[in-house]
């Protein structure tokens, strides 16, 4: 079960996710401390594992750093629910094992503060505040298998 | 079967007669950007999965740029992972400190953009190089690290949105306007995983360095690549800029190709444009927003830090003192010196500019002119997001070099034109 920290804005960009101003490292403990940290000071503080964010069109839009998905999987965010993903992050997240959900209206279905849990395998949300439940599409397959096989490195090894 | 520029390049790098978009394929690449934001990390993928081998060492270029020179301990440290791999690997096109500028700026220069071919670099802004009727994309560090040890990556083939630039701009109105333009009208998701195809006379009156600009900010619609066609102008380019390898292979979109969606322009109408904080999408024309007080002007960038811009922004502060911070980046060495030959340099010192090293510097807020609080700066850069240059809480609006020029003569948005 994880709480979802929501967003109600498109377009959060990955210098809201992770400022430029710290990607001199690429250690994801130390970039996780500056999780969305332009956007909410105090996410890392409310973020517990697991948890998820939800946000409206475009996010993850900006630049290619793989630094913004670090920051979130050191935060321990367990996925980003969004209206829809900018390119390069969507694909970054696939690449480094991190689940994009897209779920229409995902800011108007699922409230601050909400228990929610997700079927990744069957693409179903589960609003357990709101006892209600919201599918989304699956993955396309050759990005499960992708992540199935720990991320694109590993995929390519094999 | 017809098919656009993008869907004929990607078809020929993935050995394949047609693609359609929405194929996913696998394409070989001729050429991949390296940078020290982004590769240090991918070169740490790759030692971690005993993963040794580089491609080609010849199709890897590689320039520090975001940090450079080494803002901090930190950036010296990726700059040192960097130089370490590209001397271990014998990277051929290695261009450390002193012969290091702006990726986007540099790669041209050096000639190592070719028609025909597949880019793809370590940062969204390598959308920038389809200028040169190639197709090229911005990536992350896996897969930068995947391309780098394969030489293929995969690719979704993108639906093409066709932009018509009709008319002829006038005097103080430049590319960085039309695209602004472009994106004012589509929004920062509007061309979102979509090839942006450039078409149109106003084109044919563009430099490659004016290209550029606007195929830069393609990924500021959302887009996956930006590309132009080929012509007379890219050639003249290529002849002056090309080196080792010559030959390239022309694609050209048919006549019949399908557009998602075609888009007309008419560039005689457009004014100077500036893009209100905080997104590129922003735009207003300067007849809108004249009169708002700054901060700082900073002209440079893999926008609009190349010798054409800084001549323009030279043209207009002649004679005249800056009212307000004013910071000059050239992209590359041979733009710098080729301003300090012109004596560029000495109307920027003369006008009391500060002219730095090439480097990505305060553009994604990293230093060389970072924002205090409530501080507001025009820019000629191609983000401004919250706190892209500095604080959370100033503010970047984004102009061409023109605007950005004149704005810093009277510490204020103005209308170039006025100095013209």
């Amino acid at each position: 079960m994880s709480k979802a920290h929501v967003y109600k804005r498109d377009h959060i960009n990955t210098d809201e996710i992770i400022p430029a101003r710290y990607l001199n490292t690429d250690n994801t403990a130390e970039l996780a401390t500056h999780c969305m940290e332009d956007l909410d000071t105090d996410f890392v503080k409310k973020c517990k594992a697991g948890d998820c964010i939800v946000a409206g069109d475009d996010f993850g839009c900006g630049s290619s750093r793989e630094h913004a998905v670090w920051a979130l999987q050191g935060a321990k965010v367990g996925a980003v629910i969004a209206k829809s993903f900018a390119r390069i992050f969507y694909r970054n997240c696939i690449n480094c094992g991190f689940y994009p959900i897209e779920l229409a209206d995902a800011a108007e279905k699922i409230n601050n503060g909400d228990e929610i849990e997700i079927d990744y395998k069957k693409g179903v949300i589960k609003n357990k505040t709101q006892k209600k439940e919201f599918t989304f599409k699956p993955l396309p397959d050759f990005a499960i298998e992708i992540i199935n096989d720990g991320g694109l490195l590993e995929h390519i090894k094999k | 079967m017809s098919m656009t520029i993008t869907e004929k390049i990607l078809a020929a790098a993935a050995g394949k007669k047609n693609v359609e978009p929405g194929d996913i394929i696998d394409a070989k690449i001729d050429c991949i950007m390296c940078h020290d934001v982004t590769t240090p990390a991918a070169i740490s993928m790759l030692k971690e999965k005993g993963i040794d081998k580089v491609f080609d060492t010849e199709k890897i270029v590689v320039t520090p740029d975001h940090f450079q020179p080494a803002k901090d301990i930190k950036s010296a440290e990726l700059h040192k992972r960097l130089d370490s791999w590209a001397r271990e690997k014998k990277i051929k096109f290695y261009y450390p400190l002193g012969k290091a500028g702006v990726c986007h700026a540099l790669l041209p220069e050096q000639g190592h953009i070719r028609p025909g071919e597949v880019i793809i670099g370590g940062d969204s802004h390598t959308c920038t190089y389809g200028a040169f009727a190639a197709f090229s994309t911005g990536i992350g560090s896996t897969d930068l690290a995947a391309a780098i040890a394969t030489g293929t990556l995969w690719f979704r083939v993108p639906a093409s949105m066709k932009f018509v630039l009709n008319g002829k701009l006038s005097k103080g109105v430049y590319s960085k306007d039309v695209i602004l333009a472009c994106i004012a009208k589509i929004g920062t998701d509007g061309a979102l995983y979509k090839a942006m195809e450039f078409t149109g006379p106003t084109l044919k009156e563009m430099s490659m360095e004016a290209r550029m600009t606007i195929t830069n900010m393609a990924i500021e619609a959302g887009a996956k690549n930006g590309i132009i066609g080929f012509d007379e102008i890219t050639k003249k380019y290529l002849d002056e800029h090309l080196k080792d390898k010559k030959q390239y292979k022309v694609y050209q979109s048919d006549a019949d190709a399908k557009y998602e969606q075609t888009i007309e322009i008419d560039c005689s109408k457009l004014e100077p444009i500036v893009a209100m904080p905080h997104l590129p999408s922003g735009g207003k024309p300067i007849s809108q927003c004249a009169g708002m007080k700054m901060d700082q002007s900073y002209i440079g960038s893999c926008t609009n830090g190349r010798i054409e811009d800084l001549r323009i922004a030279a043209a207009i502060m002649k004679g005249k003192k800056v009212a307000i911070r004013t910071i000059i980046v050239p992209a590359t060495p041979e733009i710098w010196k080729q301003a300090m030959d012109e004596k560029l340099f000495d109307i920027f010192y003369a006008a009391g500019c500060v002219i730095s090293a090439p480097t990505c510097g305060a553009c994604l807020g990293g230093f060389m002119g970072i924002l205090a609080a409530g501080e507001k700066c025009v820019s000629t850069t191609n983000r401004n997001f919250v706190g892209r240059m500095g604080s959370p809480k100033s503010e970047v609006y984004l102009a061409s070099p023109a605007t950005a020029a004149a704005s810093a003569v009277e510490g204020k948005l103005v209308d170039p034109r006025k100095y013209m």
